[in-house]
This record gives structure tokens, sequence and C-alpha cells, in this order.
């Protein structure tokens, strides 16, 4: 798989040589797509959207696509304080609403969240009601990033007080929690669990289904690279992309 | 000497120098939302972040203060095999990134660390997410700190005192506690000072070993932070302004009494 990729890159920039190559020839069409796109993408996107990345530039030699990855209420505050992106991906419409200078977002996948413990789930955790227990470290998103948010709406339907021991900055940072075996279980989406299946198990509760959250991408008014960013968010929403984010366990929107 | 021309380009570098360390601070004051900063001084969490961090940071030039003056009277006194080495390894929290420093600490005293998995499995106590793993991170990056400010003083005290007590019959804890501790107060004062205005100002230890959570380990710069994440910039701008006013206030009360350079 390592290889795969390498190999795609090579030739992703075997190819942008060559376009740099035939400078001289009669100027290609004018919505062309090159350089840097510079993309500011939800945490819980990192797996998928940098395996969409590689194979967006395969299939636009001469485009370079850079990532910041980070919860949604980080990134839109970049970006408000004038971070150069040209895209911008967050985990609810919510975070996309802070920015300024969004166009009209499309929303391209939803994601649900699991409770996430250790292999093997040694604690025997069943559902949100047994996160209750006082002998259960458990790990939130702060409020202000989507997964937060969303697991504030599923534990208040669920009617039970869950009281975390931290609140962390992004998804990525309450897995890991789980990971270290610091946290017994944390709140994260679906695709978290999916890509860290060789560390941590997923429990599914049903109280979930009432705070999935919408993924919505635009490309922003101050992009520096319009062409090049419309280019990656069409893609994004293609059915190639797709089968990735659905392989990563997200959900058609 | 006095009177003489400053040369140019010594003066130039010098004020580029002075306008980059305060541009920032100014920046700071220029966004303070001076309407409704009184509003925001009496929020609840601010009053809690506060607190934590005050309390915490004392108590980690405390922990300090007791482990570090005796290392650093060790490393200046005492002639041992190894010193240069355990001299390096104390420096050495003082170049790690802090955030390596909070995972270091997971794996050494985390529930599954070195020690800590011991620590659980004898007492039952687990230290992350507790204010204690909060002193503990700070103390991890202020010692060298303190070490090195008092073993800079121990070096040059003046060691004849203590050399005229031990001909005296003094023993050395006596000649240690009555002559070397007097003679080094001022020292010991400058490091402590440094010491607490590091690990009032301590981040990245601090949430990677300690978590992040309002009340318990949730501190000052903890809290701005999350603050500036949740999009609330001008609330970020009036908890940085609390933290630099204390630091500044507590910096500037003591530094006639113990800062003060010739």
């Amino acid at each position: 798989m390592r290889f795969a990729v390498a190999a795609g890159l090579t030739a992703g920039m075997a190819l942008a040589g060559c376009g740099g190559g035939k400078a001289g020839e009669p100027m290609a069409s004018g919505s062309a797509v090159t350089g840097t796109i510079t993309v500011f993408a939800a945490a819980s996107l990192t797996e998928s959207f940098t395996t969409i990345g590689r194979r967006f530039e395969v299939a636009h030699p001469g485009t370079t696509v850079t990532f910041n990855f980070a919860g949604s209420s980080a990134l839109a505050t970049q970006i408000n304080e004038g971070a150069p992106a040209d895209v911008f991906a967050a985990a609810s419409p919510k975070n996309m609403q802070a920015v300024t200078d969004a166009g009209t977002p499309a929303t391209f996948v939803k994601n649900q969240l699991v409770i996430v413990v250790a292999k093997g789930n040694p604690k025997g955790v069943a559902g949100l009601a047994g996160l209750t227990r006082p002998d259960l470290k458990v790990a939130l998103c702060a409020e202000a990033v989507p997964c937060g948010a969303a697991a504030r709406t599923a534990i208040e339907a669920s009617g039970v007080k869950v009281t975390p021991v931290t609140l962390e900055q992004d998804v990525k940072a309450a897995l890991s929690k789980v990971k270290l075996g610091e946290v017994d279980a944390a709140l994260v989406y679906r695709t978290d669990a999916k890509a860290s299946a060789a560390d941590v198990d997923a429990v599914e509760f049903p109280e979930s289904a009432k705070a999935i959250n919408d993924y919505p991408i635009v490309v922003l008014k101050t992009a520096k690279n319009p062409a090049g960013a419309r280019a990656f968010v069409d893609y994004v929403l293609s059915s190639e992309a797709a089968t990735v984010l659905t392989g990563a366990g997200f959900q058609a929107p | 000497m006095k009177s003489a021309r400053v040369p140019v380009p010594l003066l130039v570098p010098a004020v580029l120098g002075l306008v980059f360390l305060i541009l920032p601070l100014v920046g700071l004051l220029a966004r303070t939302p001076w309407a409704t900063l009184f509003d925001r001084l009496g929020d609840p969490g601010v009053v809690t972040a506060l607190r934590l961090s005050l309390l915490t940071s004392t108590l980690a030039t405390v922990l300090c203060l007791v482990l570090g003056v005796p290392l650093a009277w060790l490393l200046a006194r005492v002639t041992f095999p190894g010193r240069r080495l355990v001299r390096a390894l104390i420096t050495v929290p003082l170049v790690l990134p802090p955030v390596v420093g909070g995972i270091a600490l997971l794996l050494a005293l985390g529930r599954r660390g070195l020690v800590g998995q011991w620590l659980d499995a004898t007492f039952g106590i687990t230290l992350p997410f507790t204010t204690a793993a909060v002193v503990i991170a700070e103390s991890f990056v202020a010692l060298p700190f303190l070490v090195i400010a008092v073993e800079g003083a121990l070096r040059g005290a003046d060691s004849r005192y203590e050399e005229a007590a031990a001909t005296l019959g003094s023993k050395r804890w006596t000649t240690f506690t009555h002559v070397t501790l007097p003679l080094v107060a001022p020292g010991i004062a400058a490091g402590a000072v440094l010491c607490w205005a590091r690990a009032l100002g301590e981040f990245g230890a601090t949430i990677t070993f300690a978590g992040n959570y309002p009340g318990v380990t949730q501190t000052m710069p903890l809290a701005v932070y999350q603050t500036m994440e949740s999009g609330d910039l001008e609330g970020a701008v009036v908890l940085s302004l609390i933290l630099l006013v204390v630091s500044v206030a507590i910096l500037a009360g003591l530094r006639d009494r113990w800062l003060t350079a010739p």
C-alpha cells in the first residue's frame, strides 16, 4: 500500500515535471488546474482526505494538495484570522457558518459517534449508560468541536449523566487517550474507530442516531488558487472519492 | 565610557529586538475588548482557571525548591563520577518541547506507564487527569530553571565561609542550613521566581499529561487555548491579558528585592 502510494506520487511528480518541460508550448486551457491547493479539514477526515489528496494529485498532474487537519472550530478560527486556505471541510455546519468567507457549502458525507474502548473491551462497556460507572474514565471532545457537540446531544438524548475526566481539542486526541490506556472509553466517530481498529474496539449505541453530523465542504472566497480549490471540491463530491469515504466508514449525505 | 556614542551596528538590532518582543503585547492590548472586560473578568470559568493556575504553579515551585536546592548543592559542592552527565541531563527538560515532556510523563507515570502501572496496581493511584498531574507536569519543566539558578549562586558564593564553619567543627548539614542557605538565599529566590513563572505558563506538558477539564486540570494557558479554539477570540484575549498582568505584577513586585541586576 505504502509502495503503491509512493509510486503514485512519483508518477504524479514525473508528469508534473513533463508539464513544466513543455512550458514553451501554446497555453493550455485557461481552467488548467495547477499549483498548491491548501485544504483545511476536520481531524476526522485525516485518513480519507490524505488518500483522496494523493489520488487527486495523480489525476491532476502539476498539483500539490497540502492539508491542515485539526478540530473544526480551531480551523474556523484560523481561517477567520487570515490563514491561507483554499478549501475548508468541517465536521459540522455550525463551524462552517463561523467562517465569514465561506461561499455556499455542499454536504459530502455524514458521520456518527461510537464508543471506543480498549481492544477486547476489558471493562465490558455496552452502551452510554455504562459510561456512568465511577470506575470508568471517559474522554470527550470539547463542546466547541463537532465531536463534542455531537457527544453532548447524544448524551442528553439518552438521559444519562456522563462526567468525563478530560475535554480534548479534537477527535483524534480523544481517541489517542484510549489508545494510550489513560481512559477506558471515549466518544469518537465511527470512522476514527475504524481507522484505529487494530488498537481499539467500537461499541455502537442507539442514541448516536440522534447526533449525526453533516460534513460541509466549500471553496473559500479568499482562496489563492480558486481553480484548484474548485477541482478538489468537485473531486471530493465525485463517486471515486465517495468510495474512499464510505470505505472509511462515512455515510453518504 | 558612558558618554561614548553607541555604535549603530549594535543599536539597530538592539532596538529591533526590543520592538520584536513588545509588538505582540501591543497587538494583544489593541484587540482587548475594554468595554466588556470587567464582565468577562467575573466569569466563573475565568476565576476557576486563574485560581487553579496560581495554586498549581505555587505548589510546583514548592516541590521544585524541596528537590531542586539539594540537587543544585550536590552539583556545586560534591565531586562525583558522572557529574557532568547529571548536569547535562538536568538541562534536557529545558530544551525538550514541553509536549514531548508530556508524552514522556504519560509513558512513565500514566496508567500504563513504567511507574504508573505499579502505582495503579499497588495503591490504586492514577495520576493523569488530576490536579497532582498538573503540578507534576509544571515541576518537570520548571525544575531545571531552579537548579541552574541555585547552582550558579552556589558556585559564585564565597566558599571560605563554609570552610571556616567546617574548621570550627560544624557538621556539613549544619553548615548547609546555617551558612550556605543564608548566603545563597537571593539566588534561591531568583530561581524560585523563574521557576514559578515557567510553571504558570506551562501548556504542552500539562494538556498532554494532565488533560483538560475545568476546575481540575484546566489552567489559564489551557483555558486561553480552548477559548481561542472555540472561536471566541475576544475571550482568549481577555484571558491572555489577565495572565500577562498577573505575571508582570508578580515579577515587578519581586524584582526590586530579588532580581536586581547591577
